[in-house]
């Protein structure tokens, strides 16, 4: 990985520092009306507010870490990741060994390709009427839809994965006195690992793009509810802090996802460490 | 001695849009065990092919090929192949590459642990035991695949083109480890080359073949006591005679290339 020096921080934060400037100076002169677009520091109030515990601590009825994660950005935020894990696992899951036996088998790819390449193109967010239908509302059509959203990136990396092993590991290993069963789960398996963990990288990606969609429409928690709140009551800078804080979860997710693909990824040409 | 591989009217054809392909044609050859034999012969005259048959890759479309008495079937663990591509397993660090054969054969880890230690040391990759195979130089990784089917103790090491894409030196070095491993331990070596000069810095004998369809044009015992020099007459003499012989079919070879009759 690259060193992370001051230089290339400072280089990093001019553009966002002078986005926020402009943007407040813009609301300073009163150039825009507050309620369309409010300024960064009445924003950043609002976020803070937001972050904080809903009532005064009570030691008596609870503990200072549970009340200390009371409000509502962090319920919030809790729910929506316990959903995007949920769905992710949900559709990984399936994806993986489905992907492994259509990647391994060409009579299974056939059988099941055509259906696959039929309900690949359907945006998970057209699931979300049949979602209600069979699941009604809470989390579980949220947790059917986001699984949605994963399966199919797994699902066509890990096919992928599966079928571009090169041919000279595989005779590598006959030659060496390995079974079907040694290389599929040494050779085939780790072979194919950099496609299926870019496909997790995407699965997980349209999770958190469903989760907040999904929460608009079944749940009464999340980040995605709060900013369809946030609009009934035009309350825009709590909209805006919640976008913000969605984009801060999905930046920290892919950085996560990132590291552990990096890690587990370190034998692979091609990476900077 | 008994014959370690006997190469009995070996007939290997490939199907290809509107005919197909002679690859090799009525080919017998016998190999002693503890024999070090060298393919030569230019690109596409079937080489790779004959060494994929005994390595049992593929069948050939006829003949048979007896290893240690034994028709091959399929491949296996008694004859270790090293491939040009190294073809090491990249999530492996050279130490479980090495490990890998006496792994699935499910020996104790203790027994395993200690015969990878004798063969790094054997190849001198013992600080290298960590690393992944894309740190290594392109020596390195071969003495790494050399080290791996050395680990399964193979009466018969089957080498295709394993040091074609390494500089002269390493090169050179490499050959040297491989004749002492060779004298050492009493392997059966057939190692395909289309280097003159290398063919004749190794083998007991060299097996020229002959361009579509591969057919034995040539089997000459060399007589140079080792270590050899190519600076002698008698390298030189041998090198100019081969050299002929590879030369006809590599002409062969090339006026196939421009009848628009092959891409090899
Ligand atoms: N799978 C195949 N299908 C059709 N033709 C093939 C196939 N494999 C090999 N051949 C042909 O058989 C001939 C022998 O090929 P082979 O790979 O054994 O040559 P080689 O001597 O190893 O050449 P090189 O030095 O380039 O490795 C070539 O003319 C090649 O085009
Ligand atoms: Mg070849």
């Amino acid at each position: 990985m690259k060193a992370v020096t001051w230089k290339s921080v400072a280089e990093g934060a001019m553009v966002p520092l002078a986005t926020l400037v402009v943007w407040q100076a813009v609301c300073s002169m009163g150039w825009v009306n507050a309620h369309v677009l409010p300024s960064p520091l009445a924003v950043a109030e609002k976020w803070w507010a937001y972050l904080l515990p809903l009532t005064e601590y009570d030691p008596a009825s609870q503990s200072w870490l549970g009340w200390a994660l009371s409000g509502e950005l962090i319920i919030d935020s809790i729910g929506s990741l316990y959903r995007v894990l949920m769905g992710f696992l949900v559709g990984g899951v399936l994806a993986l060994p489905l992907g492994l036996l259509m990647g391994s088998s060409n009579l299974i790819y056939r059988w099941m390709n055509p259906l696959i390449q039929v309900l690949r193109p359907i945006p998970p967010i057209a699931y979300i009427p049949l979602s209600i239908l069979w699941f009604g509302l809470g989390n579980p059509p949220a947790i059917f839809l986001i699984a949605i959203g994963a399966f199919f990136p797994v699902l066509v990396n890990t096919i992928a994965g599966v079928r571009h092993v090169d041919g000279i590991y595989l005779r590598a290993a006959r030659n060496l006195g390995a079974g079907r069963g040694t290389i599929f789960l040494r050779i085939i398996l780790p072979a194919a690992t950099p496609y299926i963990l870019s496909g997790v990288r995407i699965g997980i990606g349209t999770a958190f793009i469903v989760v907040i969609v999904s929460e608009m429409i079944a749940v009464n928690n999340g980040l995605g509810f709060r900013i369809l709140e946030a609009r009934e009551y035009f309350w825009s800078d709590k909209i805006i802090a919640g976008m913000l804080t969605i984009g801060l979860w999905g930046l920290a997710i892919d950085a996560g996802v990132s590291r552990i693909n990096n890690h587990l990824l370190r034998w692979h040409r091609g990476l900077d460490h | 001695m008994s014959s370690a591989i006997e190469i009995r009217d070996v007939h290997k054809r490939f199907p290809i849009p509107g005919g197909e392909v002679v690859a090799l044609q009525d080919i017998n050859l016998t190999v002693e065990a503890g024999e070090f034999v060298c393919l030569l012969g230019p690109s596409g005259c079937g080489k790779s092919t004959l060494l994929n048959a005994v390595a049992g890759f593929s069948q050939p479309t006829s003949g048979t090929i007896l290893v240690d008495g034994r028709p091959v079937t399929g491949p296996g663990p008694d004859r270790g192949m090293v491939f040009q591509e190294y073809a090491l397993f990249p999530w492996m660090s050279v130490a479980e590459n090495v490990a890998f054969g006496l792994d699935i054969k499910g020996l104790p880890k203790a027994q395993i642990a200690e015969r990878v230690n004798v063969l790094l040391e054997k190849l001198h990759l013992r600080e290298f035991r960590d690393r992944y195979p894309k740190d290594l130089s392109g020596g390195m990784r071969q003495r790494v695949a050399i080290a791996r089917v050395l680990a399964l103790d193979s009466p018969v090491l089957l080498m295709d083109e394993p040091f074609g894409a390494l500089d002269a030196l390493t090169r050179r070095s490499l050959q040297d480890e491989l004749l002492k491993i060779w004298q050492e331990l009493g392997k059966t070596i057939i190692f395909v080359t289309h280097s003159i000069e290398e063919s004749i810095y190794l083998a007991d004998r060299i097996v020229v073949l002959t361009y579509r369809p591969g057919t034995v044009k040539r089997d000459v015992r060399v007589d140079i006591p080792r270590p050899r020099d190519s600076g002698t007459n008698a390298f030189n003499e041998l090198k100019r005679e081969l050299a002929v012989m590879v030369m006809e079919e590599q002409h062969r070879h090339e006026a196939a290339e421009q009848a628009g009759l092959t891409t090899d």
